[in-house]
């Protein structure tokens, strides 16, 4: 019994006896299931990759990518140029993340160098690098030369919108993707199945002779120095990866909610995608597919099912607070485990 | 007149006994020196006496400590500080942007009433500095130093440092007993000499000095009487000038060495070197070698022993290429690239690191991968293709890693048992292991039996004859136990001072290794017998 617990967590415990809870009164109060679960299960599928950004970064050993943002942009900056050239749905999606691959390797091999000269300051650094660049980016938004009607400003001409719809686009191209219902649940087969195809691929890249040399360089580098293997490289690896996974997760994720969200949007992206990863069971120097699954469905489903269940009992804007004392909190709660252990 | 009477002393780390019915006295105004290898309890029977909350939080000690014949019992360094007793650590503990009054009077700061404390209390009254700087001469002078006591420690030399920490102990009017935990480690030659005339200066004016050092000519040179000891017991108290240098050296190392060698039937050692080793040095700090040329024989084991702090690590570090080196390596008639690992272990060398769980381990990994990860990386093996990717081939990790644990008795639940879960002397197999894997014709081993129970240490050293004896495997063992090297190895090399002061047959006499340790020639022998 006692391993049993030792093995799911406290933390993890607390918030499946208050996702139990809140699916209780869910029923209790008739709030639809079916709807419920259909939102869960897109919401899971749209941040799961976001999350999975974590995995390369904690494995070499960078830490928690706090500077998701980086990425994120990245991706922005690809379905945008796709926006412009009026691609739409599959080809659309493709060129979208084909433009937005070179910048993500480029921008996390720069951002690469720069953690090696900072180590043991990642996280923090992170943040602040992520701040810097949405701030920047808020600039070069409104001067981009994009031309498309659908992407600039109505008056005036020039400068980007701060949020862009993507119904004539890219909307929803992988939610409805051989999707289909049962008893009312719908079912984004498209959005589920790109997610197993990238957790496979970096699955695979654990596998690998490349992927261990990383994550042995993550996990003890003296280890890895007297194995010949250069730990600065395989940090800058890992960077990389993790910039390029937040570049396609931002743009699955955009698809799905239907618009791009552009200018001060991506300041917090990274606190959800860190809190989700930790829920999971991550830590900060371990960190696997599973715990990426696992903490994503918990952490979009507590959301999903407290927001109607609180509008219902409480007046005004309660749905977004528990996010924040959930996600803030379960980050403070991993930061102040010493040595990093699984929260 | 004993000042300081620690008697009966035994403590025990997790059942590991580090101390064991230990006594040490000190008279007044002697300069008493403590020496000992590493591990052989100093700094515990230190902090014991010092009150450090580490014993405590342990489970406290076993014995009785008499300071001028009344009991005391040390429950914090404050206690231990009201009784008089003062400490230098090995680490200075200076706050490098306050000056060196500030640094000496720190938290003993004289003061003088303000505004401000008249209404608050007294913890809000102005510091008086000129009465301060004023002490702080005072105690400088003591040790004949002329540093300007307004000066920031930040930037002082090293030396200087060293002095203001005793500085700040001489200030204290109580002070009787000094410790100075190997003061000299860091200091050039011309300032160790001043700081030994000053910590004669010292016991002049009547203050003990507990004097912990591993340079045995300073301890010779300064004190009036020492206690040895080994592995936690005490060997010997004895007056200074009744023993010589190189006795004090072999009772640290030498212990009874009950020579349950094997005979040399199968061992084929050839003429021609494996390694060569010309004006190496490695910049490893505290292990510093100054320029070695040796020459390792194909087929032998080679010890090289010598006391802590003389460069005897450093070798195996720098050959790998772990820490800066410079100068020639030749392996097998070709030069081998320096500071580059991964070209040393594609020469046919593995390393078995001192620091096993630092450098040695993955200790979150599973046993298996630990095992195969060294042979993995470099060698490709236990991967399949899949495509253009290599992926692990978890079944060959797995056939080899059980393999291995039989043939190594690595006792564990499964070869994906954690490696942090497994016993020191488990944890040192699975090292073991894995540097076989690479099937390496040189194997370098630093001190492999360091916090490995009796039993554990044999299998292991063991496991190492059998390795040259079956696979006429090449072997370089590094050892603080003499003892251990003496017991396998073929030729023992001391180091001194990062050189070679000697190469030794196994079987040459306790008097010979000690005078090589403390860098004397073996001429001399004759005259420090008689």
């Amino acid at each position: 019994m006692k391993n049993i617990m030792a093995k799911i967590g406290l933390a993890r415990l607390i918030i499946v006896l208050f996702l139990l809870f809140l699916l209780v009164m869910a029923v209790i109060l008739e709030v639809p299931l079916p709807a419920l679960f259909s939102n869960i299960l897109v919401r899971f599928g749209m941040n799961a990759i976001l999350v999975l950004a974590m995995v390369p970064a904690v494995q070499s050993g960078i830490g928690l990518n706090f500077n998701l943002p980086l990425g994120i942009i990245c991706g922005l900056l690809g379905a945008l140029v796709s926006i412009e050239f009026n691609f739409t749905g599959f080809t659309g999606l493709l060129v979208a993340m084909l433009v937005s691959l070179p910048l993500a390797i480029v921008s996390g091999y720069g951002y690469g160098h720069m953690l090696n000269r900072i180590k043991g300051q990642e996280m923090t650094v992170g943040t602040y690098v992520g701040f810097s660049i949405v701030s920047l980016m808020s600039i070069f938004w409104q001067i981009l030369p994009f031309t498309s009607t659908a992407l600039i400003w109505a008056y005036g001409g020039s400068g980007l919108r701060v949020t862009i719809s993507l119904d004539a686009y890219l909307s929803h191209v992988l939610n409805d993707f051989l999707a289909f219902e049962i008893a009312g649940t719908v079912i984004p087969t498209g959005l589920l199945l790109f997610f197993a195809f990238t957790a496979t691929l970096v699955w695979l890249f654990g596998k690998s002779k490349r992927g261990l040399a990383m994550q042995v360089a993550g996990s003890n580098e003296k280890f890895a120095l007297a194995n010949g293997i250069n730990v600065d490289k395989e940090r800058i690896m890992g960077t990389i990866l993790s910039t390029v996974l937040a570049a396609v997760g931002i743009i699955v994720y955009s698809q799905a909610f239907g618009f791009l969200q552009l200018y001060t949007a991506p300041l917090y992206a990274a606190i959800p995608a860190v809190a989700a990863i930790l829920i999971g069971g991550a830590s900060l120097q371990r960190a696997k597919i599973i715990h990426v699954v696992i903490g994503t469905m918990l952490f979009q489903s507590l959301l999903v099912v407290a927001l109607p269940i609180i509008n219902i009992m409480a007046e005004g804007n309660l749905a977004e607070v528990v996010r924040a004392i959930v996600s803030n909190g379960i980050i403070l709660y991993a930061l102040t485990r010493t040595g990093g252990e699984a929260v | 007149m004993n000042l300081l009477q620690m008697k009966q002393i035994t403590k025990t780390y997790n059942a590991n006994k580090v101390l064991d019915q230990v006594s040490l006295s000190i008279k007044e105004g002697e300069i008493h020196g403590l020496v000992g290898e590493n591990g052989a309890g100093k700094s515990t029977l230190m902090n014991i006496l010092f009150g450090m909350p580490v014993i405590h939080s342990t489970g406290g000690f076993e014995g009785e400590i008499l300071i001028n014949g009344e009991p005391f019992t040390p429950h914090s360094p404050k206690a231990a500080m009201d009784m008089g007793i003062g400490m230098v650590h090995q680490e200075f503990m200076l706050i490098p942007g306050f000056t060196v009054t500030e640094n000496v009077k720190l938290n003993r700061e004289k003061t003088k009433p303000s505004f401000l404390s008249r209404i608050f209390g007294r913890r809000l009254e102005q510091l008086d500095k000129r009465t301060m700087a004023e002490d702080t001469k005072i105690a400088l002078d003591k040790l004949n130093m002329t540093i300007d006591e307004y000066a920031r420690v930040a930037g002082l030399p090293v030396g200087h440092m060293q002095f203001i920490e005793i500085a700040r102990e001489v200030d204290k009017d109580t002070l009787k007993l000094l410790i100075l935990d190997e003061p000299t480690a860091v200091l050039t030659e011309s300032e160790s000499t001043q700081f030994l005339a000053v910590a004669r200066r010292l016991a002049d004016m009547g203050i003990s000095i507990l004097f912990i050092s591993h340079r045995l000519d300073e301890i010779k040179q300064i004190t009036d009487s020492i206690t040895i000891l080994r592995d936690g017991e005490l060997v010997k108290t004895v007056d200074t000038n009744q023993i010589e240098i190189v006795d004090i050296a072999r009772l640290m190392v030498g212990r009874e060495i009950k020579i349950a060698r094997e005979d040399h039937k199968d061992q084929k050692v050839a003429a021609e070197p494996i390694l060569e080793l010309k004006g190496f040095k490695v910049n490893m700090p505290g292990e510093k070698v100054r320029g070695i040329d040796l020459q390792v024989r194909k087929g032998e084991i080679l010890g090289i022993g010598g006391l802590a702090g003389h460069g005897k690590l450093g070798i195996a570090n720098g050959i790998m290429g772990l820490y800066e080196a410079s100068g020639t390596i030749i392996k097998d008639n070709n030069e081998l690239p320096l500071n580059n690992p991964r070209k040393a272990l594609a020469a046919s060398i593995a390393f078995l690191s001192e620091d096993r769980r630092g450098v040695g381990l993955l200790l979150d990994d599973s046993i298996g991968f630990n095992i195969v990860f060294s042979s993995l990386e470099l060698q490709d093996k236990f991967t399949t293709h899949v495509g253009p990717i290599r992926l692990i081939d978890n079944d060959a990790v797995k056939e080899h890693a059980e393999k291995m644990i039989e043939a190594l008795d690595i006792r564990c639940t499964s070869y994906r048992q954690k490696v942090r879960y497994l016993s020191g002397g488990n944890q040192q197999k699975v090292c073991v292991a894995r540097a076989l894997t690479l099937e390496p014709d040189l194997l370098l081993v630093s001190e492999p039996t360091r916090g490995i129970d009796i039993g554990a240490k044999k299998l292991v050293l063991d496991t190492l004859v059998n390795l040259n004896r079956e696979f006429n495997m090449t072997i370089i063992i590094t050892s603080s136990e003499l003892g251990e090297l003496r017991q396998i190895a073929d030729r023992i090399a001391i180091i001194y001072n990062g050189q070679v002061s000697g190469i030794l047959p196994y079987d040459a006499s306790d008097e010979e290794f000690g005078l090589l340790m403390t860098g004397k020639k073996l001429g001399e022998l004759n005259k420090a017998v008689n």
